[in-house]
């Protein structure tokens, strides 16, 4: 069996956006798309873990960022991952001015939104690299 | 006036299982709890930043909080900067209280959020420690 494409959230717990990234990575991976996504810790990443290193060069990865810093792709870039497509919650905001997440710990009604608009997405994005 | 460092609370990241979930909801509660006298900072950007980030653990006292075994952010703190003041090993707790860790990793249920409370309310304690003693 082929190694799952991993989504790869940044790890952002100051702001909405990080938990906005990370919510949607799990509705994929838990949910929606259980069977074809998974994900890596990205602490353990940028540790040097040998097997999480070795799972990010084998499988196609997806970064999702929640501010410019870019703290997924560019740790998954440095690490040597194949990184096939990103996103970045910033653009989704820009895209729905009307909603304006507040919360971080637990999301709110209009973080639960854009969580939900980007997990779609992302599933969408899998589906396409996995032809279907 | 005595102005007393605000303390670096820093969870693992932990998205692969629920005890990250656990670490970090556990952490935001603490630091919503002793809004003024905490700082945080995401564990992957202090890992790859530089002296700035680096800095962070310098000039606050820090708790380490781990989902696991792995310990990914006592050993960043203590690598990059200076080893963190107390160190939570959230898997560890779990056995010490003997409770199970979470179900889901997505959103914790009942249980997980009684754990949670639980977890911010020694994190808590240990901040008005360390600021005391600082």
């Amino acid at each position: 069996m082929a190694d799952k494409i991993l989504v790869m959230p940044c790890s952002g717990i100051g702001k909405p956006f990080g938990s906005i990234g990370r919510d949607a990575t799990f509705r994929v991976c838990d949910d929606l798309r259980r069977d074809m996504a998974d994900t890596v810790c990205l602490s353990l990443l940028v540790m040097g873990d040998t097997e999480a290193k070795r799972r990010i060069s084998s499988s196609k990865c997806i970064t999702v960022d929640g501010c410019p810093l870019a703290c997924s792709k560019n740790n998954v870039g440095r690490s040597g991952g194949n990184i096939v497509a990103e996103f970045r919650v910033m653009d989704l905001l820009r895209e729905n001015r009307s909603l304006k997440p507040r919360t971080v710990t637990f999301l709110d009604e209009d973080g639960e939104k854009l969580a939900s608009v980007l997990a779609d997405r992302i599933a969408a994005k899998v589906d396409e690299l996995e032809g279907k | 006036m005595d102005i007393k460092p605000k303390v670096g609370v820093v969870s693992c990241s932990g998205e692969c299982c629920s005890l990250g979930t656990l670490s970090r909801i556990a952490t935001r509660l603490a630091l919503e709890e002793k809004y003024d006298q905490t700082v945080t900072i995401c564990l992957p950007l202090f890992l790859a930043g530089e002296t700035e980030e680096h800095g962070f653990a310098k000039e606050h006292p820090t708790i380490s909080v781990d989902g696991c075994g792995k310990l990914c952010a006592m050993k960043a703190i203590t690598k990059y900067s200076k080893k963190p003041v107390e160190s939570v090993n959230v898997e560890e707790l779990l056995r010490q209280w003997g409770a199970k860790a979470p179900d889901g990793r997505r959103m914790l249920d009942s249980e997980g959020l009684k754990l949670a409370n639980r977890l911010a309310k020694l994190l808590a304690e240990r901040v008005d420690t360390i600021q005391e003693a600082s």
